[in-house]
């Protein structure tokens, strides 16, 4: 640590951030010590995402100043940020994906150094923190965690001053957790600050030495995360207080409604996982939940139930007794097969297209809005409407375009079309990926309430702590296979971290990743 | 101060009616510009090439004539478009479609009537279908950018053309001129109104768009081919076979430009000779851009692409400007639509540079 | 066939082969910056009708190819503004380009027709050039030299150069480019400059090398070869070579068929062989699906940022 009467190495003041119709900041102001590992606490949408922006230079402050190092600076692209020492693991990363590691890499120094030199830079950077990589690796043959690995490195090539971590874990598994947190001390203990952007508070009370929350645009508070607990630190993230999922405590599951049977698959397209012998099966009111890191075929897994990759044998999925492993997407909606992918815009709905549009998309068949090759438009329209009521989603009516809603709102409008049809089962993938913790639980609790009334639910999440809050069931995958299943009540945390690393049964012993 | 743009929460209707209206306005004073530049009389120029077919009743049994294989080519194209399929090999479409009619008509011999004409028609879209359905199956089976193998096809079109006409279609009374023999009268298409060159594919140019606004607005085909275009991967959620669409959409395209050849031999020109092919495949691209990709949009568009076409003719005449120069205002108001899209979806703002002061780096 | 014929058949696959190759060396780079340009064809008219124009007026043909080259790169930042600026669509707004292009060299061709332009002096001396057998090595007007030697530069500036580097990565993923700080639009513009040069030269050599004269549409539908071709390359510079030298050869078979005695097919056989062959090619290469590791991700997609 070094002395307070250092000036702050990040010091903002009145930093405002103006879009069409939205105050994305409005006034925020805060500080980072050298050395200080300082949380960026806020939910999606709470204004985190813009200010590091700012911060790195990618977009410009409509009002208020950046001091670095107790000089005020305009930071007017990401090279200014860099040459003053601020460097940037983005959460999507910004990587190359049929290029090597040590072009992307160059890619993000500002000066050009012959690719032998760079080489020779990595590896010592990397055996300084013990990091591994191969630097002529082509970066789509990589794992999730391998990708981020390179982009730390590039950030700890340029020896930054401030190191910008946007939520970092949310595809890691916990293992690979610790060891990243690992790297991030040993750098805080060198002098470099750390801003931490993430909305896990367990991760931030282990980590963080001080934490700025926003809500809103607005700064609510900055704290000490140890002093804080984890509940204190929501509420005054989301402005309230949090809402428990409410669910009948001693209910019973009825018969199997989705029996998978050794489906395996192999989608077309370069970067599929192929899906190895899954198995399982799911009750009426069961919640199943499938955890794993991401890239480990959970896509696949989602396209081979919901019918947009039909199965090689046509008893591999079975929906209410009927084998529909043959069957496309149409047909399986028809039996009763509902699903919600992770992707709203462009997979789940069109997004240039009104959500009277969208409501035709999965449900005119199952609600009978076409009449003789012709779409019943009022019937469609009236859909929407009812969807728009049930879930209360913001909109301006059924005519407004998908793109135009908010993450949530547009989830919780793809979430009630689908579960207004009533499925006999319903399979959903990352239901509240960056989604506001409101929507979140309203979307949690439409869940459990279907689940309530007899279809048989499968959630696919890398939310460990989503599927354990949601679910009755959990199962692991991994390169396309599924683990055992186990009952939440009884899981473990450490054997499921353990299964998402890939190893599989009890006696493995981590791997050096 | 500079230029910002604003995303729109909902496109605006108003800008996908009004841009090809300022398109076309636009395109009017830039030519007049440029004309006046090249020592043309460019008002005059521009009157001639958009204002006297219209003005002129006399010329307009030309405009309908011209424009019927446009709208009819434009509206199949926009159906491809739609679903972001790119058949710019119309033109070869068009004329496998006439040369198709025309083996029909060859085949009768001096028979002719109601079923043999309609025999030529179907020929037409069948060629034209078929010859589209070679792009259609290399790109959904082997995955074939069909924008280079329909514009290679169009090639081989012509060269088709060029060997049946000098060749074994040749008609033995044209001075050894490479063209096939006049239709049999009783093999073309009646004559709508007496005494002018309006014929029947004219009328079913102005009755299809409608046909089509009914199936790309109504049906679910028509939604199909939106979501494909759209967002293939929502199509696949949706339970749409892209692949399948596509096909569809490429076959579509090329059974109307094969109608409008089979149309543009049995309504208009009777015969087929090296000069059949005149650019309507390509100019109906512009149309169905201009017409915003709409069918009843294409209906209009290709009355004002028609209009150009004639206006040309009458142009080379009075101001002696070239051929050419009908292509260089047709370019001109595709360029303008396609700069003008993004007012559908944008807004543009003039906004005060707030540039800071001490800037870090560079 | 005597020696002769062999000589000129090769100098026909060669002077056939020039202007795809170059148009298809511009339109690879322009490819890897992330856009499509099918505006080669008219790209390439208005490099003939520039090149053919400047030299008329100075007699001096290396200011023609300069001449050509500015042309091209001209016309091509049209098509520029409208893609980057406006975000059009990148197909629709290449097309408009050739149909562009078409009208306005025949425009500008009709004060040109008829005229004729000074030839390249030869490179290399007379003894070698005029040789009856060496020429079929040093015969060729500079441009076909330059052709060449532009085949291993270009390889090398993708390949082994910053600059090729930032290039490929924002055509790769233009996202990543511009959080990282690069200007992806900056970027493009010049690989679109650089791919209207290209085209614009090639064009050049039909006006000023193979006719030399000026006339309406005269590069016949070779632009679209030339977007085949970089298709069939898999977007590498080796394989444009030698996919270009292989329909060199398939034109010149049009014009020699008859010499050869392949009198046995129409001539409008041969002459729909190189469009036939090319369908078939890109066939051959589209199923195999190879290509497509080397495909820019971005092809085609119009660049928004969030900012």
């Amino acid at each position: 640590m070094e002395p307070s009467s250092l000036p702050p190495r990040l010091d903002l003041t009145g930093i405002t951030k103006r879009f069409p119709g939205v105050l994305a900041n409005d006034h925020v102001g805060f500080a980072v010590r050298p050395g200080e590992i300082h949380a960026l606490l806020g939910e999606n949408g709470a204004g985190k995402s813009t200010l590091v922006k700012m911060i790195y230079g990618i977009m410009q402050p409509d009002a208020g100043e950046i001091a670095w190092n107790g000089q005020r600076v305009t930071i007017a692209n990401p090279k200014a940020a860099r040459k003053l020492g601020i460097g940037m693991v983005f959460q999507h990363f910004s990587l190359f994906e049929a290029m090597t590691v040590l072009e992307n890499i160059a890619l993000g120094m500002d000066a050009s150094i012959p690719a032998r030199a760079l080489e020779a830079k990595i590896l010592s950077v990397m055996g300084q923190y013990g990091l591994k990589l191969d630097p002529h690796r082509i970066v789509s043959t990589l794992s999730v965690g391998e990708r981020q690995r390179i982009e730390i490195v590039r950030a700890l090539l340029l020896n930054p001053k401030l190191l910008i971590m946007d939520e970092p874990t949310s595809v890691l598994t916990p293992q690979e957790v610790d060891q990243l947190f690992v790297v991030l001390r040993q750098l805080a203990s060198e002098g470099c600050s750390i801003l931490y952007i993430s909305h896990k508070l367990h991760e931030i009370k282990a980590l963080c030495d001080s934490a700025t929350i926003l809500r809103g645009g607005k700064l609510v508070d900055t704290c000490d995360p140890k002093v804080e607990t984890s509940r204190s630190m929501a509420e005054k993230m989301i402005g309230g207080s949090l809402k428990d999922i409410q669910r009948n405590a001693d209910r019973s599951f009825g018969p199997d409604k989705l029996v998978v049977k050794a489906l395996s698959l192999t989608p077309p397209g370069a970067f599929a996982v192929a899906l190895r012998e899954i198995s399982f099966s799911v009750r009426a009111g069961e919640i199943f939940g499938i955890a794993g890191v991401a890239g480990n075929g959970q896509n696949s897994l989602l396209l081979a139930l919901s019918g947009e990759e039909v199965a090689p044998d046509h008893g591999a999925v079975v929906v209410n007794g009927d084998a529909v492993g043959g069957l496309a997407a149409k047909e399986r909606r028809l039996k009763g097969m509902a699903s919600v992918p992770e992707e709203r815009n462009g997979h789940a709905a069109v997004p240039t297209f009104s959500l009277t549009d969208n409501a035709v998309l999965t449900a005119r068949d199952r609600l009978g809005m076409v009449r003789a090759g012709l779409i019943d438009a009022r019937a469609a329209r009236t859909y929407a409407g009812e969807v728009i009521e049930a879930f209360s989603v913001k909109a301006t009516g059924p005519g407004a375009a998908a793109e135009s809603l908010s993450g949530g709102n547009l989830q919780k409008y793809i979430m009630g079309r689908e579960i207004l049809q009533k499925p006999q089962v319903l399979v959903v993938s990352q239901p509240t990926w960056g989604v506001d913790a409101g929507a979140a639980a309203a979307i949690h609790q439409a869940l459990v309430d279907l689940a309530a009334t007899g279809s048989a639910i499968v959630v696919i999440s890398q939310d460990l702590d989503e599927l354990l809050s949601l679910c009755d069931t959990l199962a692991v995958i991994n390169e396309g296979r599924l683990s055992a299943p186990m009952k939440v009540a009884d899981a473990n945390i450490e054997e499921i971290g353990l299964l998402m690393g890939g190893i599989h049964g009890e006696g493995g012993s981590a791997h050096a990743a | 101060m500079r230029l910002k743009l604003e995303k729109r929460p909902e496109p605006s209707i108003a800008m996908q009616v009004l841009t090809p209206i300022l398109s076309v306005v636009a395109t009017m004073f830039i030519g007049m510009i440029v004309f006046d530049l090249l020592g043309i009389d460019g008002f005059r120029a521009v009157v001639d090439i958009f204002l006297t077919p219209l003005l002129a009743s006399y010329k307009w049994q030309d405009v309908a004539v011209k424009a019927a294989p446009l709208i009819i080519i434009a509206l199949g194209l926009s159906v491809g478009n739609r679903a972001q399929v790119w058949n710019i090999g119309a033109e070869g479409q068009y004329i496998i479609g006439a040369l198709c009619a025309a083996g029909v008509g060859i085949a009768f011999g001096p028979v002719g009537g109601f079923f043999v004409v309609l025999l030529m028609i179907l020929a037409g879209m069948l060629g034209g279908g078929a010859w589209a359905a070679v792009p259609a199956v290399l790109r959904t089976r082997f995955n074939v950018n069909e924008i280079l193998s329909s514009l290679m096809l169009t090639y081989v079109a012509a060269q088709v053309l060029s060997y049946l006409v000098g060749g074994p279609w040749k008609d033995p009374n044209g001075r050894n001129f490479p063209a096939t023999a006049p239709l049999q009268p009783d093999q073309t298409l009646p004559i709508l109104v007496p005494g002018t060159t309006i014929h029947l594919g004219v009328l079913i140019a102005l009755v299809l768009p409608f046909v089509f606004w009914l199936v790309m607005s109504r049906a679910v085909f028509g939604y199909q081919v939106r979501v494909v275009g759209s967002s293939p991967q929502a199509a696949r959620h949706g339970g749409f076979d892209s692949r399948r669409t596509i096909m569809s959409t490429l076959i579509i395209g090329g059974a109307m430009a094969g109608l409008a050849g089979a149309l543009e031999l049995t309504g208009a020109l009777k015969a087929i000779n090296l000069g059949f092919p005149s650019g309507y495949g390509f100019s109906a691209i512009i149309v169905s851009f201009l017409g915003r990709l709409n069918p009843i949009g294409c209906l209009i568009a290709g009355i004002v692409l028609a209009v150009t076409y004639v206006g040309g003719q009458v142009a080379q005449t009075t101001v002696h400007i070239p051929n050419a120069t009908a292509g260089i205002f047709q370019a001109m108001m595709l360029f303008m639509i396609l700069a003008s899209d993004i007012l559908i979806r944008y807004r543009v703002r003039l906004v005060a540079s707030a540039k800071p002061q001490t800037v870090a780096g560079e | 066939m005597t020696l002769d014929l062999i000589i000129a058949a090769l100098m026909t696959v060669v002077g056939l082969t020039t202007p795809i190759l170059l148009a298809g060396l511009g339109e690879l780079v322009t490819e890897k910056s992330g856009v499509l340009n099918l505006g080669v064809e008219g790209m390439m008219l208005m490099g003939a009708i520039s090149g053919f124009a400047v030299t008329v007026f100075t007699f001096n043909p290396w200011l023609g190819v300069l001449g050509a080259a500015f042309g091209g790169a001209a016309s091509s930042m049209l098509f520029a503004v409208l893609v980057l600026q406006l975000n059009s669509n990148q197909v629709a707004t290449g097309l408009a380009l050739t149909i562009f292009g078409t009208g306005l060299s025949s425009l500008i061709g009709l004060s040109f027709v008829g005229r004729i332009v000074p030839p390249f002096s030869s490179i290399f001396p007379a003894a070698l050039s005029r040789h009856p057998v060496w020429q079929v090595i040093f015969g060729y007007s500079p441009i076909v030299y330059f052709a060449l030697i532009m085949v291993p530069i270009t390889a090398w500036f993708l390949h082994r150069t910053r600059a090729g580097l930032i290039l490929r990565a924002v055509g790769e993923n233009d996202h990543s480019a511009h959080s990282i700080g690069y200007s992806v639009v900056g970027v493009r513009y010049a690989a679109i400059a650089f791919g209207g040069a290209m085209a614009g030269i090639g064009g050049a050599y039909f006006s000023m090398v193979i006719t030399p004269m000026w006339a309406e549409k005269m590069t016949a539908g070779r632009g679209w070869i030339a977007l085949a071709l970089v298709v069939f390359a898999g977007w590498r510079t080796g394989r444009l070579l030698a996919g270009a030298y292989f329909f060199g050869i398939l034109m010149a078979l049009e014009l020699y068929a008859k010499a050869a005695g392949f009198s046995f097919m129409p001539s409008q056989f041969w002459a729909a062989m190189p469009y036939l062959m090319t369908v078939a090619a890109l066939t051959i290469i589209s199923a195999r699906g190879t290509q497509g590791a080397n495909a820019p991700a971005c092809l085609g997609k119009p660049f928004l940022p969030s900012t």
